[in-house]
């Protein structure tokens, strides 16, 4: 069943994110998760409920220490367990990323495969917010950038259900990132317990003609709303769901139809997600441009805190809407 | 390599040929990396073998240790083949890491060695996450960390012994306080005299031993290792040692006089005091030590031959292992290399 022709249950993306932990919980004993206030429902409530389901063994609050989180969470994974380490705002995998990158992403490498790193990250990403420069950072590109580490960025609840599934059963370390702004965003999800969206899939989730909109996580319903809005232009939608690896093919035959692309993603624009998707495409189909490849994204700031600022530097619907008005 | 059972004297004296084991191997590889046949870097274990084997032999197969870039007598002392160990030294596919590793991540989690570990400090979280594995699935195994005197001042060892303090985790936490942290005297770098003084910021016991007495680091682990048994939480072991060598081989080791090396190794050195103390127990004779010396030299040498002869990996291989699922990004990149991914091109 492709993206398109969803249907399930009506559930909103922390729903779905918390029902894949529930079902993975319940199937796995090796499964348990840990983070802050994680017993209380964790960051944001997706965990609401799980601890009184499942015990302290298996829900676990930790101290204020995200590196001993992950740090610990690769011990576990190396030794049998499959972790869920909650560290909270995306902005903290600073703390944490000696961990992460030296020893979660590299320790199958090192050990010639002797090892496995079923290790899955939550953080929790995006602006919108007011939560100012250091609880509103996109910091995927970061860790997209690193070999050994996967990084998926789900924008719907169908996504999120079936990426968080995919990334607890997967045996490679995964940092899933969840956009906090659209955990309220509701949409159908398959109710079968075995449902899993492989991680590096892209999902089409408009099928139109003349331009190919790669968008991420809040930008993807921006990206659909201007789809639906414009008439003058048909508008494809892809939401990669996985941004390492990245699903190539996809993108690639999108534009090969339509010969336009805009990429958007509530990223930093400099050496990140952007450039490595125009890349990919420019290896692939250049040939297939018609005209240059769009960008839509985060000017190389922070995220500043008053709401105008933020509002001046947050990428929304409208600058998908310019974007495409340039490209036509 | 299995426990020992230091009243034992068929043990004890086993005890001492693994001491040795790990003497010979690091002359070995300090001799054949300064001819220019291992390549990278190595830092030696030299004259802290007592710690290794003395924590080592009071663990289990089961049991995980963690380890550090100096990490040669860790791995031999868990029970790592030499052979295969020296292999990895010399990038071969022989090796542990089939080359991939070498000399400062070797590993072998089929012994419990959960890697070397040159990060300094980051091997603790590590040795934490075999403990909550242990507790969580009623395991009967503990994490024991080996960490240097260096790595105390780094955030990440205070952060793991917490969790574990906090979680009653089956843990063992062993500094090696070799009195230098790379070229750094302990005195600049901490204000206190005894590291183990941290464990009652944590509410754990806190041990100091003579890392130079094999049989003190054993009793000490052996009892940190009943007490995380009975779920009593995890224990900080500080073993007092000396490393022979500098930081690394090729290290001028401005920071120290050769007077105060060479009064640890006639003094104080771990093998002298243990031999001598077997001798006075006649559970070895005079002939005994360089009996066992004779043997380990030949099991080193034959390392040596083992490794010298075993093939490099195919260069190919450098793809493989960065995921257990197929890698589709590195299959990308290396279908473009050979043409076969591109639909372009100027004939398009």
């Amino acid at each position: 069943m492709s993206a398109l022709d969803a249907t399930g249950e009506e559930l909103s993306v922390r729903e779905a994110l918390r029902t894949a932990l529930r079902e993975e919980l319940a199937q796995d004993g090796d499964v348990f998760l840990m983070g802050q206030d994680e017993e209380d429902g964790g960051s944001f409530e997706v965990t609401a409920g799980l601890y009184e389901e499942f015990g302290r063994d298996r829900v676990r609050d930790t101290p204020i220490s995200e590196t001993a989180q992950v740090g610990s969470g690769v011990g576990a994974a190396a030794t049998g367990l499959r972790p869920v380490v909650n560290v909270s705002y995306s902005d903290f995998i600073a703390i944490c990323f000696e961990p992460l990158m030296n020893q979660a992403a590299k320790m199958q490498y090192m050990f010639a495969g002797a090892t496995t790193m079923p290790l899955t990250v939550r953080a929790i990403e995006g602006a919108g917010f007011n939560a100012a420069a250091q609880h509103s950072g996109t910091v995927h590109t970061l860790v997209s950038h690193l070999p050994g580490l996967k990084a998926v960025a789900p924008a719907t609840p169908r996504g999120s259900k079936g990426l968080m599934k995919a990334c607890v059963r997967s045996d490679d370390p995964v940092v899933f990132f969840e956009h906090k702004n659209i955990y309220e965003q509701t949409g159908p999800v398959p109710e079968d317990e075995d449902f899993t969206i492989p991680i590096g899939e892209a999902a089409v989730l408009r099928e139109g003609a003349d331009v190919t909109v790669v968008a991420t996580q809040q930008l993807v319903a921006e990206a659909l709303s201007v789809a639906e809005e414009r008439t003058d232009v048909d508008v494809e939608v892809i939401d990669p769901q996985s941004l390492s690896p990245l699903d190539t093919a996809t993108i690639a035959e999108s534009v090969e139809k339509t010969g336009r692309l805009i990429v958007a993603d509530e990223s930093p624009l400099s050496y990140g997600f952007h450039a490595e998707v125009v890349t990919r495409v420019v290896e692939n189909e250049f040939y297939s441009l018609d005209v240059p490849v769009q960008r839509v994204g985060v000017p190389d700031t922070p995220v500043p805190f008053s709401p105008p600022l933020e509002d001046e530097i947050l990428p929304t619907a409208e600058e998908i809407d310019l974007a495409v008005d340039r490209i036509v | 390599m299995a426990t020992l059972d230091m009243t034992a004297p068929s043990d004890r004296r086993q005890a001492l040929r693994r001491m040795l084991l790990i003497r010979e191997f690091e002359r070995a590889v300090r001799d054949n990396f300064a001819d220019g046949e291992i390549p990278g870097f190595v830092h030696l274990y030299l004259g802290q073998e007592a710690v290794a084997v003395g924590a080592c032999a009071a663990l289990t197969d089961d049991d995980y240790v963690t380890s550090t870039h100096r990490g040669h007598g860790h791995c031999l002392a868990k029970g790592m083949d030499e052979r295969r160990l020296m292999a990895e030294l010399y990038g071969r596919s022989e090796g542990y890491c089939r080359g991939k590793g070498g000399s400062m991540h070797a590993a072998d989690l089929d012994e419990g060695m959960l890697g070397a570990q040159p990060i300094v400090g980051a091997g603790v979280p590590l040795a934490t996450g075999a403990g909550l594995t242990a507790q969580l699935h009623d395991r009967d195994w503990v994490g024991l960390s080996f960490f240097g005197d260096g790595a105390v001042a780094e955030g990440q060892v205070h952060e793991s012994i917490n969790l574990a303090a906090t979680w009653d985790l089956p843990a063992i936490y062993v500094i090696e306080n070799n009195l230098y942290s790379e070229g750094m005297t302990f005195e600049k770098q901490h204000n206190v005299d005894d590291l183990a003084d941290s464990a009652a910021a944590y509410g754990i016991p806190g041990v100091v031993v003579d890392g130079m007495d094999v049989e003190a680091v054993y009793e000490a682990v052996t009892e940190a290792r009943e007490r995380a048994a009975r779920g009593d939480g995890p224990t900080l072991i500080e073993a007092k040692t000396y490393r022979y060598r500098g930081h690394y081989e090729g290290d001028p080791e401005p920071y120290r006089t050769q007077a105060e090396v060479d009064e640890w190794r006639e003094n104080r050195d771990a093998i002298d005091t243990f031999a001598a103390r077997l001798r006075e127990e006649d559970i070895i004779d005079e002939g005994d030590r360089e009996e066992m010396e004779a043997a380990v030299k030949a099991d080193i040498e034959a390392a040596i031959e083992y490794a010298r002869d075993a093939p490099f990996p195919d260069p190919e291989e450098a793809y493989d292992d960065v995921f257990v699922e197929p890698n589709p990004d590195v299959e990308y990149f290396r279908e473009r290399r050979d043409g076969a991914g591109s639909t372009g091109g100027a004939g398009r």
